[in-house]
């Protein structure tokens, strides 16, 4: 087998300096009858080129995102990434360490960690934030938890402009941990007066800008109203492209902000895996989840990263830590910090622009088109078309086509009567050509 | 001075409780970076969690050796934990509490008596 | 207390770093600034077309004034992380005993795999029409990992070991719940020798958690689990292989008492290296299980993540794993997105998963098959008893002769007379080229020591590991202190001051004030 090497002389020689006549006496204390005997039902070992036969079998029954002319976002973006960032992170000191726990020998992660908190912190107009999420729908949960231990309330308010899966997995957490939630119905023309829902209960409302449907949002008022009612604003992003261009939430009064880092540095792959952002105020630093970098000296007095503040975390205070996170995301905030310092505020305002260019010129083909409505009065790079046919036949009439339309919201909201509505994305990915395309076979399926 | 099993310490002078940490505890700790006091106010039964003191590597709970209101908190301590490790049975003490019971502190462990524990789990 | 008196400050070196060069480097050692410090805001790696003038939409939501984030261009983007890469130690330059965390090769198939654009390239919400070979894999996976465990259902979309625990805990309490239990069993027995999820996971969704000893054997008797049992126990979480590196050996007896007694039984499956093919977790009676794809699987560690983490469900808590799931209807997959469908107990994740890890895993398990599977894990517990025997002459292991399982745990008391600590030990294996075993956990052995070698390591690697290991024991058994007590002193840095980085924490750059 081309991955061990031990050889049969070698497990002989081992066996005898262990002391044992066979490697099945090293397991003698699995209970007998439950000791296998056979070989469990599976394939026996296969060369790389099986391997690769098999699963590129598999690969190939799927439509792959660069073939077709493709719009689809809701928390998930296609973009470019330089080809520098994967061959970086594929180098071995990167891809086959694990957590910085010797900092002697591990002041690589440590300084790219240090380096990705600072650029978070930046993008979103925090002070500090940590080393990462598992994705933005769980930071979202967490940000939650970390609300009512801060206000020491339990009552969370959701928008309706809340991604529909963040909000399940809020919803998940809340009813297990023995959170209230009051979640707002959808809302695709951002009309929502969350503001009346704040009370004096609430710990947290958790708004999302650009909203799930596109549209950009004014945070202040929400923030000014619950500060005044003592509550936190947990502002929540999907496209972290879009900081580029729009206020960050740290500007509009946010207490937590968390997001989906996907967007830069990596690829779609199929939802997973991906990079969670979080940052904060300093003030509640104590009760931020997830690991963090911090600056200090060695014995020489030389600058050095360390992980730290540890006694936060599961692995210390136990049943009493801040969450039970324990790895984090760490090649995807990596490759998320590489994409981030490749292009710089120049780049990322450049990046943005272009997305936003693409999204208003894709908005007015698809607006052009007989019987379509764009709903937003305002967006980033994704905005919602409402269509006189289900929005579900069109897109899988679209398919058909060649063409990945978007997203139906039926598929996430099966029972919010919004059957009609399209959430369409266009990053620097679409040519004018794809765009044409799209409102032209949008215009025939119709 | 009195101590418990649980190496927190009480000295009494009028009529005031201090509680603190012993030298042993702050030993075992190593350096401490952070300390999180109770409220002044706070009412504690005996035996109630009632202030955290975090080493780099370790958390540990300190409970109240005896019952009382806490009437003072050494508020030097936020932003200098390490007078714990230089003088945890002085400078380094956490709160001080109004006496519910004396009693409650006779039956700790005397000076002779901690001493005598520590060298029974060494 | 949960600490060992562990220096977290070094003393200030008096010897001076071997001949100080005028930038800092040595050599190959390279030293290399922030891109705060190196990057200009001007700058950048990425060229993008200015786009032809459009009606902008954004208006008064636009960000105003500088963002505060430095580029680089791509050669100096290269230089910058290629040196910091050469400050890590990695499992593709050497021995990684990290106990616990199984530091295995990676073989770089999966990297390749996962690549394909069939798989990377792919979006979670596309028609379900065009993505069946995705869900092929998931499926795939899944049915793997039940006839790995013995198991009737699998959740897929935990984002890691400690996600999926939340996830098993979760299906847990949902049983208990639709049993209309939930008032009254509100407790999960977690031994004291477990890994510090697992407290936390339980007391994360509202339970609260009651101790079981560990017996002095190192492992935990059905006795002891029989006594802390009671109509309030919902279930237990219980590693095994264990934290000390010990297969349970009454684990049967613990389920059965369990189920007895109206509980569940989850197995925290961080170590199901050693147990592949050997013998099935769902025969012996677990209920819940997750499994760490990037410790078993080597999806890779990839500096602290990600990894991935589905959970096996016995029959008994099936019905409860959270969505989504992927079912057959008629030819086709579909995917089960929305609970209503079943008596799922909600959400764990957006969309499904890792699915880049489930690539991985995969070809993992493929290369491997069920025979090289079930070498893998004869090899890393042939191995962990082959550094055990070379090395408890020397170093005390708590368990004495016991045989373990795929790490061998030591602890500090044979350093006693020393005047060293667990801490020094391992930092002088710095220096001698090798990543430290993993040190202080678990936290019921003083001074712990836990060494996996995995299944990955040569005969003549072990050797000269052991060799060394033991040179440095005797070294230390000898006084030669000097050789521990400012060790490193040839990696990039010497031991960091943790106090002070804790006293004062600086976890971001900021501008220097004008001087």
């Amino acid at each position: 087998m081309r991955y061990l090497p031990l050889d049969s002389t070698d497990r002989a020689l081992m066996l005898k300096r262990v002391g044992v006549a066979d490697v099945d006496a090293l397991f003698a204390d699995i209970p007998a009858p439950h000791r296998l005997a056979d070989l469990v039902d599976l394939p026996l070992r296969a060369s790389e080129i099986s391997v690769e036969r098999t699963l590129g079998a598999m690969a190939s029954r799927n439509l792959t995102a660069g073939a077709a002319p493709f719009f689809l976002g809701a928390g998930a973006y296609r973009h470019h990434v330089p080809a520098s960032v994967d061959h970086l992170i594929q180098r071995s000191e990167f891809l086959t360490s694990y957590t910085p726990y010797q900092p002697e020998i591990a002041q690589g992660t440590l300084q790219v960690l240090f380096e990705f908190q600072t650029q978070v912190a930046a993008l979103t107009g925090m002070e500090v934030a940590n080393a990462s999420m598992y994705d933005g729908s769980t930071a979202c949960g967490e940000a939650m938890l970390m609300a009512h231990r801060l206000t020491r309330r339990n009552k969370a308010i959701l928008s309706g402009g809340l991604h529909p899966q963040y909000a399940e997995v809020a919803l998940t957490l809340a009813h297990m941990s023995g959170g209230n939630v009051e979640r707002l119905p959808l809302d695709a023309r951002a009309q929502e007066n969350l503001i009346a829902s704040i009370d004096d209960e609430t710990s947290c409302v958790i708004v999302q800008n650009p909203d799930f449907f596109g549209n950009l949002r004014d945070l202040t008022p929400i923030a000014d109203a619950a500060h005044a009612k003592g509550a936190l604003l947990i502002a929540v992003f999907t496209e972290v492209v879009s900081l580029g261009a729009i206020r960050a939430p740290g500007q509009m009064g946010a207490d937590i902000v968390v997001g989906e880092g996907q967007s830069i540095g990596n690829a779609l792959n199929f939802g997973g895996p991906y990079v969670g952002l979080f940052a904060t105020h300093a003030k509640n630093l104590r009760q931020m989840p997830g690991r963090l970098a911090g600056e200090t000296v060695d014995a020489d007095g030389r600058r050095g990263f360390v992980l730290t503040l540890s006694t936060r975390e599961q692995h210390i205070r136990r049943e009493k830590a801040t969450s039970n996170i324990c790895t984090n995301s760490g090649l995807c905030a990596l490759a998320f910090s590489i994409h981030m310092t490749l292009l710089g505020e120049t780049g990322l305002r450049g990046l943005a622009r272009v997305n936003h260019a693409n999204a208003v010129d894709l908005a007015q083909r698809l607006g052009a088109v007989s019987g379509v409505e764009v709903l937003n009065q305002s967006f980033f790079n994704e905005f919602t078309i409402r269509t006189p046919r289900p929005a579900s036949e069109v897109i899988e009439t679209l398919a058909e086509r060649g063409i990945l339309g978007g997203l139906p919201v039926s598929r996430l909201a099966p029972s919010a009567g919004l059957d009609d509505l399209i959430l369409v994305a266009s990053t620097e990915i679409n040519t004018a050509e794809d765009r044409a395309a799209y409102a032209a076979a949008l215009g025939q399926c119709l | 001075m009195r101590y418990t099993k649980d190496h927190e310490y009480v000295r009494v002078e009028d009529g005031l409780a201090t509680i603190g940490i012993s030298d042993h505890a702050q030993q075992q700790l190593g350096d401490v970076v952070f300390v999180e006091l109770p409220a002044k106010g706070a009412i504690f039964a005996k035996g109630a969690p009632a202030a955290v003191v975090e080493s780099v590597k370790a958390a540990s709970d300190v409970y109240c050796p005896i019952a009382g209101e806490v009437v003072e908190i050494n508020d030097k301590l936020p932003s200098e934990p390490s007078l714990i490790n230089e003088d945890a049975q002085g400078r380094g003490w956490l709160f001080k509490l109004k006496l519910a019971n004396t009693s409650e502190v006779e039956a700790l462990m005397d000076e002779a008596a901690y001493a005598e524990f520590l060298k029974s789990i060494a | 207390m949960n600490n060992q008196g562990r220096a977290t400050r070094p003393e200030p070196s008096t010897t001076k770093a071997s001949r100080a060069t005028f930038t800092g480097n040595r050599a190959l050692d390279l030293e290399e600034a922030l891109i705060f410090e190196s990057g200009r805001l001007d700058a950048t790696g990425v060229d993008i077309d200015e786009p032809a003038p459009f009606a902008d939409r954004i208006g008064a939501h636009a960000r105003a004034g500088d963002i505060g984030l430095p580029g680089l261009t791509e050669p100096e983007a290269m230089r910058h992380y290629v040196r910091l890469s050469r400050n890590n130690y990695s499992i593709d330059a050497g021995l990684y005993p990290l106990g616990s965390c199984t530091m295995k090769h990676n073989p770089r198939l999966n990297e390749k795999m996962a690549r394909l654009a069939g798989f990377a390239d792919v979006h979670p919400l596309q028609p379900v029409s065009t993505a069946q070979g995705a869900l092929d894999v998931v499926k795939t996976l899944a049915g793997v990992l039940m006839k790995l465990t013995g198991t009737s259902a699998v959740a897929m979309s935990p984002k890691a070991g400690a996600h999926g625990e939340l996830c098993g805990m979760m299906a847990i309490k949902a049983a208990i719940e639709a049993r209309g239990e939930g008032k009254t069993r509100t407790v999960v027995l977690v031994p004291d020798s477990a890994h510090g999820t697992n407290p936390a996971t339980a007391a994360l969704i509202g339970f609260s958690v009651r101790a079981v000893p560990a017996g002095p054997d190192g492992t935990v008797a059905a006795a002891a689990v029989r006594a802390a049992l009671g109509p309030d126990v919902a279930g237990i979480m219980l590693t095994n292989p264990n934290t000390c590196g010990l297969f349970e050996p009454e684990i049967a007896e613990i389920a059965a008492a369990m189920h007895e007694a109206g509980a569940y039984f989850y197995c925290d499956g961080a170590n199901f290296n050693a147990i592949m093919g050997k013998t099935r977790p769902g025969d012996l009676g677990v209920d819940a299980m997750h499994i760490n794809l990037h410790k078993t699987f080597s999806t890779p560690h990839g500096g602290g993540g990600p990894g991935a983490g589905p959970v096996v469900l016995s029959s008994r808590l099936a019905p409860f794993a959270p969505v989504p799931f992927v079912v057959q209807r008629g030819d086709a997959l579909d995917l089960v997105e929305h609970k209503g469908e079943s008596a799922a107990f909600g959400r764990m994740t957006a969309f499904h998963g890792q699915m880049g890890m489930f690539v991985r895993a995969l070809a993992f398990i493929l290369s491997h098959g069920a025979d090289g599977l079930k070498r893998a894990s004869e090899d890393a517990v042939l191995a962990a008893n082959y550094v055990r025997v070379s090395l408890k002459d020397l170093m005390s292991a708590p368990f004495g002769e016991r045989p373990c399982m795929h790490e061998a745990l030591f602890d500090d008391r044979w350093l006693k007379e020393t005047g060293l600590s667990t801490l020094d030990f391992a930092k002088a294996m710095i220096d001698e080229g090798y990543h430290p075993m993993t040190v202080y956990f678990p936290l019921v052995v003083h001074g712990a020591m836990l060494i996996e070698p995995t299944e990955s390591e040569s005969k003549a690697s072990l050797d000269l590991f052991i060799m060394t290991l033991r040179d440095l024991a005797m070294s230390a058994l000898r006084g030669d202190n000097e050789r521990f007590a400012s060790a490193p002193t040839l990696a990039p840095r010497r031991r960091l001051d943790e106090t002070r980085a804790a006293r004062q924490p600086v976890l971001r750059w900021t501008r220097p004030a004008p001087a």
